[in-house]
């Protein structure tokens, strides 16, 4: 292992590297826990000058209960949803599809299909703005979650091959040739053989997406506008414009719009990390 | 609630009737897209809507409200595409895009009538190629807004020239505050103190020609008019930092009594009264004349609605807008949005500072400018808008700023 | 393709044809649906893209056709200098996240108890939306409310208005930015240092190599596909910088913190903008540039793939 383990070391040392740990976190985590506290004050603590001490009465239930009941934030949270679920299925099937393909079989524009896919997914989003928006426009979906999740779907379906393709290069090819001999057709092999064994790709990719997704921003500014249809990152800005300088509530509607990929993160954790370091260990 | 209100509606419909304004009964859809989501401008809009509804009961109404920011850039797609019968937006030049597009109906027949008299005041602000293409419902002063006890502390009165103003702020200074807040991180606030430096410097017919492009933005004019704004960054009148805040974020400022005053738009009065700020605290003048016999001019906005050229309804649409600019909706509506009313019958609300706007701009013989970007190109505005700020925290770059504006007007004015 | 020899009693004619062809077919059947949407949205609107830039056109009217104009309009335009610069300085800037993730990386790769959970939580950042990020950075940086001016007062430097100075505003954002991509590269680096071959750091150790001889020569030649990586989705992350200038500055204070990328959006989408031509043409400067990397980073791959 390296470094050296801090068993290795003498007892001070261990005692030393324990503090140091906690207090190196505090400080990496700082300006997000300015805005918990933030989140937990009452109106009278900033207008009182009281910014960063403990807060006078603890205020985080009406606070968040308010981001709930006096704001579209609800809304905004529940498009996000209805944005980031649908594609991350539509990316995630459409790439089983192409990654398989591209994996499995050997054609001569194979390599460069493939890196079709690579290339598109390192484009810069602004080269594709005004063509995107005005497809969207002229396709009546300007302004619909769906127009935003079509666009979503194709563009992540880079990256997602990328991903899959490579995934199932590493898979055993004597399964898919041992059912080939044994006559079974193209479509059942992806179905009944390579599918099940593409399961952990597909719950790392799906939560990869879910975030990637849930954070978007840019998009959501290009092909939406208003509370309807606006995503949670998009809907923060017009919830900032509410609540003008009342950095309470602000604070606690930050929070909320960012603890969904969060709670995904914690709760898939394994998946998640196995999905951002594919590559990292060869 | 709604008793009452049907009960006004009648009796409104009744004196409409009889001052012979009241249209045959409409019928089929009517489609209203209006720009502003916040409380008053919502409550006046779909009180408006309502008094209508009650007019024309077989009408179908349907009021959509979108985000004031974002219908700055919603308007282009829905103008081409799925157009409503009216819609809500700006006079001046921030029109033209959209008449040069064709996009907007041309309204001229309306106005040709007894309603154009009683709008006259606005029709400049109204017309583009000499037909009108829209109809005002309100408009507001812009000015100083100040603390009245931070004055009366340090012995202080408003001020009417360029001299007292600035020796009021040596006061205020000394005294361990700043003059004026502001905040430019969006940039609009500094086209406030362009527009009434220019205006009080050299007049409002020079104003008007530099913001239609027919100035050089290099000519010594402009730069007498920086210099003007340059004695105040001198002097340290702003507020320290002002770049990284909003036009909410410096109000604490003016509530906590760390600056005196605010050159603001009269919408600053219900977010400052909601901080707390008492009709005794907070008092309004009149930017103060700074070259003298100049005749005062103002900058007034002025909030219109519009007819899209491809509105479905625009026999409904046009009746409308005739609703609104009629007299009592305008006293009814301004009284709301707490701004004033433009039809000329119209009476003012029972409010200091509405009447103090409404007294100044009945005396505004120099004339009423819309605002900085309401009355330039939009890429000249941005761009201008952008130098001002730069401007007033690096006073020293004059120079190349206005190069760079020069540069832009030249090709504005070239397209 | 393998079951020739004895046909089916009456098989059905597209059955035989599929069974002849499905090898060659197959591939394409799988690729047919992603190809098209990606053909649609990502390959041709490249294109589009380039086409309009040679327009003037408001969205709204019809364009018109000005040859190379836009083009030689950015070159005396100084906010695309300006922007262009940030790109460099982001670029450079946003690489330091490299080393920083791996200076966390080394730090917390022990075995304390609760160690799982402290990774968790130096990792997490990465998660949160950029718009938030830049939201918590801006009111940390804030001269009313933030933390940051008492903070660095504490070692007796004078307050600061990071975001409203011309000077600061750009190192600012990369900084707040810099945040949640270290956490991305520990994460990397922490995966590929559990890879590391215990022996040879063992034979290394035996062999008196230790600390920095130990951590060059040893363990970061081990560490070369967590880098590649790193630096791949840096880069990327460097050009891609937008939501936190939206959301931080607006580019301002007057320009001084634009990029390519916020530059186009805001010359072809924001309230005084819609010139999609000039905008379009800015973008596919943006894209020239990714265009170098992204050749190497494909010249790099087939050569990989040779080895199949």
């Amino acid at each position: 292992m390296f470094p050296t383990p801090v068993e290795r070391r003498s007892a001070a040392m261990q005692a030393t590297y324990k503090a140091l740990v906690p207090v190196a976190l505090i400080l990496w985590l700082l300006p997000l826990l300015m805005v918990a506290l933030f989140s937990i004050k009452p109106d009278s603590d900033f207008t009182q000058g009281n910014l960063w001490g403990l807060p006078t009465s603890f205020a985080g239930f009406e606070n968040y209960a308010r981001v709930f009941t006096d704001s579209a934030m609800p809304r905004y949270l529940l498009n996000s949803v209805f944005i980031t679920v649908p594609t991350v299925i539509g990316a995630v099937a459409l790439s089983c599809m192409t990654g398989f393909a591209l994996g499995v079989y050997r054609f001569r524009s194979n390599i460069w299909i493939f890196f079709m896919f690579v290339a598109g997914n390192f484009v810069p989003f602004q080269i594709l703005m005004v063509p995107v928006r005005d497809l969207t426009l002229n396709m009546g979906l300007y302004d619909t979650r769906l127009g935003l999740v079509l666009f979503h779907i194709a563009f992540q379906t880079g990256f997602c091959t990328l991903f899959m393709r490579n995934f199932i290069r590493a898979l055993p090819r004597e399964l898919i040739e041992a059912a080939r001999v044994e006559g079974v057709s193209e479509i059942r092999i992806f179905w009944y053989v390579v599918l099940p064994l593409m399961r952990p790709a597909i719950a790392a990719l799906s939560v990869l997406i879910f975030t990637f997704i849930w954070n978007d921003y840019f998009w959501a500014v290009v092909l939406t506008q208003g509370v309807e249809t606006q995503p949670v990152t998009a809907g923060i800005t017009a919830f900032n414009s509410q609540f003008r300088a009342a950095y309470h509530m602000m604070s606690a509607g930050s929070i909320i719009a960012a603890l969904p990929p969060v709670m995904m993160f914690f709760l898939m954790q394994k998946h998640f990390i196995a999905g951002l370091t594919l590559g990292a260990v060869k | 609630m709604q008793f009452t209100f049907k009960g006004a509606a009648a009796a409104l419909a009744m004196s409409t009737m009889l001052a012979g304004t009241a249209q045959a009964e409409l019928t089929g859809n009517l489609r209203i897209f209006f720009n502003d989501q916040n409380p008053a401008p919502k409550a006046a809009m779909e009180g408006m809507v309502e008094r209508f509804q009650a007019l024309h009961p077989a009408l179908n109404i349907e009021l959509t409200l979108i985000d004031r920011e974002a219908n700055k850039t919603q308007i282009r797609n829905y103008l081409t595409a799925n157009a409503p019968d009216v819609n809500g937006w700006y006079a001046g030049n921030r029109m033209r895009p959209f008449v040069a597009a064709g996009l907007f109906e041309d309204v001229s027949d309306l106005w040709a009538g007894e309603m154009g008299e009683e709008l006259a005041s606005t029709r400049p602000a109204l017309t583009l190629d000499g037909k009108q293409w829209g109809v005002p419902y309100s408009y507001y002063q812009w000015g100083i807004y100040y603390r009245q006890d931070i004055f009366e502390e340090l012995g202080l009165s408003v001020p009417t020239t360029w001299e007292e103003e600035k020796a009021n702020c040596q006061v205020i200074l000394e005294s361990g505050r700043k003059c004026y807040t502001i905040g430019t991180r969006f940039l609009w606030t500094t086209g406030g103190w362009f527009d009434y430096l220019n205006l009080r410097t050299h007049g409002y017919d020079f104003h008007m020609a530099l913001t239609a492009g027919e100035i050089p933005w290099t000519d010594d004019r402009v730069r007498e008019t920086f210099a003007k704004w340059r004695e105040l960054i001198d002097m340290g009148a702003f507020i320290d930092d002002h770049t990284a805040y909003t036009w909410q974020e410096a109000q604490p400022f003016l509530v906590n009594g760390e600056a005196a005053a605010y050159l603001m738009g009269n919408f600053l009065v219900a977010p400052l009264r909601e901080a707390g700020l008492t009709d005794d605290q907070l008092g309004f003048y009149q930017f103060p004349e700074i070259t003298p016999g100049i005749p005062m001019a103002e900058d007034a906005p002025t909030d219109t609605l519009h007819i899209p050229a491809q509105a479905q309804n625009k026999d409904n649409a046009r009746a409308f807008l005739q609703f609104v600019a009629s007299a009592e909706n305008q006293t009814i509506v301004n009284e709301v949005l707490g701004q004033l009313p433009i039809n000329r019958n119209a009476s003012v609300a029972d409010d200091k500072f509405i009447q103090a706007g409404f007294e100044m701009l009945s005396n505004a013989t120099g004339g009423i400018a819309q605002f900085f970007d309401r009355d330039t190109d939009a890429e000249m505005a941005a761009a201008g808008m952008e130098g001002f700020q730069e401007f007033m925290v690096m006073p020293d770059n004059l120079d190349a700023i206005l190069q760079r504006l020069e540069s832009v007007r030249q090709r504005v004015t070239a397209n | 393709m393998t079951v020739t020899e004895t046909p089916a009693p009456r098989p059905p004619a597209t059955g035989q044809w599929w069974r002849r062809n499905q090898m060659r077919v197959a591939p394409w059947l799988f690729l047919a649906p992603g190809i098209a949407f990606f053909a649609l949205y990502v390959i041709y609107p490249i294109f589009q893209s380039f086409n309009i830039s040679f327009y003037r056109w408001d969205g709204l009217g019809e364009p018109v056709p000005v040859g190379l104009e836009n083009y030689r309009q950015l070159l005396d335009d100084r906010a695309f200098y300006t922007s262009l610069r940030n790109n460099v300085k982001w670029l450079l800037l946003y690489l330091l996240a490299i080393p920083g993730g791996l200076f966390i990386a080394l730090f917390l790769n022990q075995q304390i108890r609760g160690m799982r959970l402290y990774k968790s939580l130096f990792f997490f950042p990465f998660v949160i939306s950029q718009v938030v990020v830049g939201l918590v950075f801006a009111w940390f940086y804030n001269p009313a409310i933030g933390l940051f001016n008492p903070l660095i007062g504490l070692f007796g430097v004078a307050p600061m208005n990071v975001l409203g100075n011309p000077n600061t505003v750009t190192y600012g954002i990369i900084a707040a930015g810099l945040w949640p991509q270290i956490a991305y590269c520990m994460i990397l680096y922490l995966t590929g240092l559990n890879a590391v071959d215990p022996e040879q750091v063992e034979a290394a150790r035996l062999d008196g190599a230790k600390g920095w001889k130990m951590l060059w020569y040893v363990i970061l030649p081990q560490l070369r596909p967590a880098t590649f990586i790193a630096v791949v989705v840096t880069v990327i992350g460097a050009m891609r910088s937008f939501d936190m200038i939206s959301v931080m500055t607006n580019g301002g204070p007057f320009g001084s913190s634009r990029v390519l990328a916020y530059y186009m959006f805001e010359v072809s989408l924001s309230e005084y903008g819609f010139r999609m031509g000039y905008g379009a043409a800015i973008a596919v400067v943006l894209f020239l540039i990714m265009m170098v990397y992204i050749a190497f980073f494909l010249w790099r791959m087939w050569r990989e793939e040779r080895g199949y």
